[in-house]
């Protein structure tokens, strides 16, 4: 007597006859009828014990992948209990799909090796890994200032065509994000000094404030973030890609540095538009200073006298200078991480990741060595 | 009808893909024009032709990737044009597709690769899904390979790995673009016997893109032999009868200059 699992599409039952186990499999063992008879079958079995496995067939009116991979298992987990096993009944299909697959190749399933390194290779690995990281970014440092050199020398051997394609779409292109964020920062600033500042009477020098904070510091950072958010990544994405698709390989070969071909253009596209970019973040927030200093009941001009007074073109062009190095980090981190690329889709996803991280980071601790510098040279 | 037309094989096997009057392109530009035809269960049917002549943008008409112009695809009787997005995606579950460049995962190990569409598509439980996606893949011979990604792999082992992922849910037609493109003699050969195999034993019908000529003499039952410049299929049966008896000019040059080019000493 036997019993009998599974439901419309597909059948198991277990007996025994002589000794043996018998396995009658039945129905329809697509993937569906399959997935029906898995778990019973694989119950059977694991009461074989030493018991030969007599596996009927007979009933199997059709078996694709799902169902061969069933008898095939069956018929393996028998053999390695070592009790024996048969297929009987099965029809010439069924077999012809068996004899596909080399049972030899498949009586051990070996589980696949995963030991931990430990702790102290863990370690090992990460600072080499790191210090093979900031070797290749000072090697890139060096191979960007050779060609930065070398165009200067040799206008015309840069390819001002990308270098126009890539300022609009890094500069003229981020006009309208760089005002909303300029206008908002002032709005902000201005908004949260003038409370506190009321209280003393002092709630005219909210034009200073706001003027000197965007023009010695907020306006070039935040543009240099907005940038690397917005090109950095892109760089990162658009040379990433061509690695992938071995691009950089092809010119490589055909003799053209990927560095001066590449990174050159964005790099003085960078350059020429981060400190544009950085002075029209100041104006829009002055102007949206101006606003809230207008709402308190000021008149417009001693706004604007405030704003002379306070700042000089010593702040303007320090806040310049440090939008221009910012434009230098921002498209050097995203030329090389892109360039770094490895294989496949997920990696040109971690470049640019990794070009925005590493780009912030670059800039937060540039602006500090630019407060250092500024407060020593009494800036 | 100019059209040089053979027909080969057991016509009483089932019909699983059928093109009547089809007509395929880009936007107004018309590629190729008055295609009609029939592929039988179990079927090994080469689309064949010259550099740019359309064979792809075929092959991505039969597999639903791009609207035909006019006319109709039916595989296994249902027409895929104007059908709802639902019932496009019950009839392309049917049919399984490898790219020339392997198109796989790239995040993901060849195992993974495989098992997905088990994973989604079925309830079997995961060791089942792990067992039949280890076969698929010992069927194309990557064993050893599985916990691989596919950065790691050669061009051919890619390709095969994509075999096995088109083959995971057991589709009823396989269409294969270029699969012997990158792959060693042997190796192809081998992927050769595979499909004959597939095709005899399972039934499979496969519908494969290529140029190569030898693969074509090994394994077609027939060739749709397609004409860029005429904008149509000029002949379509056995390749060893068309290389035999084709009056068609481009057919006979076709077959002759390659045949006689690998037939050459080394």
């Amino acid at each position: 007597m036997g019993a009998t699992t599974g439901s419309g599409r597909a059948r198991a039952e277990v007996r025994e006859e002589d000794g043996v186990l018998v396995l009658a499999l039945a129905g329809h063992l697509d993937a569906a009828g399959t997935a029906e008879v898995w778990r019973p079958a694989e119950s059977a079995l694991a009461g074989l014990g030493s018991r030969a496995l007599r596996l009927d067939a007979s009933g199997v009116d059709y078996a694709d992948g799902s169902g061969t991979a069933l008898l095939f298992d069956c018929l393996q987990r028998a053999k390695r209990k070592g009790g024996g096993a048969e297929l009987v009944g099965a029809s010439h299909e069924v077999r012809s799909q068996l004899e596909l697959h080399d049972p030899e190749l498949w009586c051990e399933q070996p589980a696949p090796e995963r030991k931990s390194d430990g702790l102290i290779v863990e370690v090992g690995r990460a600072t080499t890994d790191a210090w093979k990281e900031a070797r290749e970014l000072i090697e890139f440092t060096g191979a960007v200032a050779i060609a930065l050199k070398f165009a200067l020398l040799n206008p015309r051997s840069v390819r001002w065509r990308d270098v126009v394609r890539v300022s609009e779409r890094a500069g003229v292109n981020a006009l309208p994000i760089i005002a909303i964020i300029g206008s908002l920062m002032g709005l902000i600033l201005a908004f949260q000094s003038a409370i506190p500042m009321k209280k003393f009477g002092a709630d005219l020098f909210v034009a200073d404030l706001v003027a000197i904070s965007l023009l010695r510091e907020l306006g070039p950072l935040m543009t240099a973030i907005v940038l690397c958010g917005r090109s950095g990544s892109a760089f990162a994405a658009e040379l990433g890609t061509m690695k992938v698709n071995e691009e950089v390989d092809a010119l490589t070969t055909m003799g053209l540095e990927p560095v001066r071909f590449l990174v050159v253009p964005r790099v003085l596209a960078a350059v020429m538009t981060t400190p544009m970019l950085a002075v029209f973040a100041n104006l829009c927030g002055l102007i949206g200073g101006a606003v809230v200093f207008l709402s308190f009941g000021h008149p417009l001009v001693s706004y604007y006298r405030q704003v002379q007074g306070a700042v000089t073109h010593v702040d303007l062009l320090g806040g310049i200078f440090k939008a221009f190095t910012f434009g230098v980090i921002v498209a050097a981190v995203g030329c090389a991480r892109g360039l770094q690329t490895g294989h496949g889709a997920s990696a040109v996803g971690l470049s640019t990741t990794r070009s925005v991280v590493s780009g912030i980071l670059l800039i937060v601790i540039a602006d500090m060595a630019f407060a250092l510098l500024y407060y020593a040279l009494d800036i | 009808m100019a059209n040089e037309q053979q027909t080969q094989g057991d016509d009483r096997r089932q019909v699983v893909i059928r093109a009547k009057g089809l007509e395929v392109g880009y936007g107004k530009t018309v590629v190729l024009t008055g295609l009609e035809f029939e592929v039988r269960r179990g079927e090994v049917f080469v689309i064949l032709g010259g550099s740019g002549c359309g064979k792809s943008t075929l092959l991505k008409n039969m597999i639903g990737l791009y609207e035909p112009l006019a006319g109709e695809i039916e595989l296994q009787g249902r027409n895929l044009v104007g059908a709802s997005a639902a019932e496009r995606r019950e009839i392309l579950r049917g049919i399984g597709v490898t790219y020339q460049s392997g198109a796989l995962f790239g995040s993901m190990t060849i195992l993974q690769n495989v098992r997905l569409a088990l994973q989604e598509f079925t309830d079997l439980p995961p060791e089942a899904i792990d067992l039949i996606a280890r076969m698929k893949l010992g069927l194309v011979g990557l064993r050893g390979s599985e916990e691989k990604l596919p950065a790691e792999l050669s061009g051919g082992m890619r390709k095969r790995a994509a075999i096995a992922r088109a083959m995971a849910l057991d589709p009823a037609i396989l269409f294969l673009d270029e699969p012997q493109a990158g792959l060693d003699p042997i190796t192809s050969a081998e992927l050769d016997q595979l499909i004959l195999s597939l095709a005899r034993d399972l039934g499979i019908t496969f519908v494969i893109v290529t140029h190569e000529l030898a693969s074509v003499f090994a394994i077609a039952d027939r060739v749709l032999f397609l004409d860029g410049k005429r904008k149509t299929a000029v002949a379509m049966g056995n390749p060893h009868d068309l290389k035999r008896n084709s009056k068609d000019p481009l057919v006979r040059s076709f077959f002759r200059r390659e045949v006689l080019s690998t037939e050459q000493p080394a």
